[in-house]
């Protein structure tokens, strides 16, 4: 029997399956951070979550607003200084996933988070890096989690803020990024992982519900579909469950929604 | 020895027009008071340093204080963007600001080298990013010993750094705990440092390995209460989540952000004021 869900309940649960138990996470704020503790809740209660803030082995009850609330603090095995968290953690080899979200995504899952339009004359002007280029070069592997429309999926990248597969096939490894890079973007529609040789994404599970021509009309490239591409398994009542919980906690802690940013 | 004076003091004898000035905090122990303190003493031309320019440097930017903006991610955390922010970057309002822009780990990593007296920072980092090609200080550096190629950027040294902390002792020694950020380094890496805390105390009580700033690496220290706010203090007061929504509305609009800067900061005398005109 199937629970009537949302499309952003389907992407956090299929982003929260990815992670494994056991894992060490440094995660980023927003969707990432809504993910990776529901998967600390249900499957992967021994996942290790790291913020760049510094907490290590954060459990927060509620979802942490700011990438530094209190909460994340008080649950953590250890807090050590940001310095340290990128020194001694993640240049220190010791991030088997970095989950990180994106503003633009390109084929070879490069992100911009920098720039829409020109660097010296933007049209909008992002955030900028925070910790991703270098999540994304050194963690072993990294999730992507993002909303895909062809807005966010484009051809070609205004700016590369942080690596995915630079220019696909080998050439992350010539750059010799220590990480094996992106292992899947999980989005609203579906799940996209790289080809082995091309190290261009492709769609190799399409969420319930949507279509092919959909996911096409939402990718600013000719995506591809892998000849494996299946279905993914609906948001079981657990999942649901446990996820809408959490938010739930969170709007009662903050007032707000825990995954806004 | 640090000097126990007013922040009004603190501001006026060592921040000023055109100094390189660091106001540091990662979310936590954001020194909000000290960043109001200079809007309202009117200082120009600053090169401002934050890893997350957060609301404070929104406010400063705004406000016409900054001339050069040094910072790794510039967004209102769990709400969007910062709107005075990108009105300077975007439209040069109210003046041109020109933006150093770096990682998280580079920033860390320069204030280290900053707090060790190096000239610059050394990280795996950046490789095949776009961000060398727009900051031309994102150089590269060749390993004596492995050949390995690191990216190399110049140590951030400020003239002040300015940081708020939850305690100190009569004789200035600082207190902090909690989400610690780049506080520490930020401190140790500038010429001067002026420290806000929520309290005064007659000892300190920390176990050894506590992170303590002695007073004679502090030059002046200030008892604020709330100085952070509308960010926290790790056991006395929370975020305010609903401040830092309701921002978005309050920067989103110049003549509305002016008129909140006019009333709440440049018509009150100090933070204990501005406590008092944003609590109604």
């Amino acid at each position: 029997m199937s629970v009537a869900y949302r499309s952003d309940e389907m992407m956090t649960v299929a982003a929260a399956r990815m992670l494994r138990n056991g894992a060490v996470c440094f995660v980023g704020i927003g969707l990432p951070s809504t993910a990776a503790n529901l998967a600390r809740l249900t499957h992967a209660p021994d996942a290790v979550l790291i913020y760049e803030s510094g907490p290590i082995g954060a459990k927060p009850a509620v979802l942490p607003l700011s990438i530094g609330d209190g909460n994340l603090a008080e649950t953590a095995d250890t807090v050590v200084s940001t310095p340290e968290i990128f020194r001694y953690w993640l240049q220190g080899g010791r991030i088997d996933v970095g989950f990180l979200g994106a503003a633009q995504l390109d084929r070879f899952a490069n992100i911009n988070t920098t720039v829409v339009g020109s660097y010296k004359n933007p049209k909008v002007r992002l955030p900028g890096a925070g910790g991703a280029p270098e999540i994304s070069s050194s963690a072993k592997e990294v999730l992507i989690i993002v909303k895909q429309t062809n807005r966010t999926f484009v051809e070609k990248l205004d700016f590369v803020t942080s690596v995915g597969f630079l220019t696909g096939g080998d050439s992350r490894e010539l750059a010799g990024l220590p990480g094996k890079g992106p292992a899947a973007v999980i989005t609203d529609l579906c799940i996209l992982r790289p080809h082995p040789v091309s190290r261009e994404l492709e769609v190799t599970s399409i969420h319930p519900g949507v279509n092919r021509e959909f996911i096409s009309k939402n990718t600013g490239w000719d995506v591809r579909f892998a000849d494996s591409c299946g279905e993914t398994a609906v948001p079981d009542s657990v999942e649901l469950q446990t996820l809408r919980d959490l938010k739930e906690r969170t709007a009662a802690a903050h007032g707000v929604e825990g995954d806004a940013a | 020895m640090a000097e126990w004076v007013t922040l009004a003091e603190a501001i006026a004898a060592n921040v000023h027009d055109g100094a390189t000035v660091a106001l540091e905090g990662f979310t936590h122990l954001i020194p909000f008071a000290a960043g109001h303190e200079i809007i309202r003493q009117q200082r120009r031309n600053l090169s401002l340093i934050r890893m997350t320019p957060d609301l404070i440097y929104d406010q400063l930017i705004g406000a016409g204080c900054a001339a050069k903006l040094t910072f790794s991610w510039g967004g209102n955390p769990g709400v969007g963007s910062l709107h005075r922010f990108r009105d300077a970057v975007e439209n040069g309002w109210p003046g041109p600001l020109e933006i150093e822009e770096r990682s998280h780990s580079d920033l860390a990593n320069a204030y280290v080298a900053g707090a060790a007296n190096l000239p610059f920072a050394v990280l795996r980092g950046y490789t095949g990013s776009d961000l060398p090609r727009v900051n031309n200080k994102i150089r590269s550096v060749t390993c004596p010993f492995t050949g390995e190629v690191l990216a190399a950027t110049p140590s951030v040294r400020p003239d002040v750094t300015v940081i708020h902390a939850q305690k100190a002792d009569w004789k200035g020694n600082v207190l902090l705990w909690g989400i610690l950020g780049v506080q520490k380094e930020a401190a140790l890496a500038a010429k001067r440092t002026i420290v806000t805390v929520e309290e005064r105390v007659r000892e300190l009580d920390a176990p050894p390995n506590a992170c303590i700033l002695p007073s004679w690496v502090v030059t002046a220290v200030c008892e604020v209460p709330r100085g952070a706010t509308p960010s926290y203090a790790h056991g006395y007061y929370d975020r305010d989540n609903v401040f830092y929504r309701a921002w978005d509305q309050i920067s989103r609009d110049r003549d509305c952000f002016d008129a909140w800067i006019k009333e709440n900061i440049l018509e009150t005398t100090d933070f204990a004021g501005y406590l008092q005109a944003t609590a109604q």
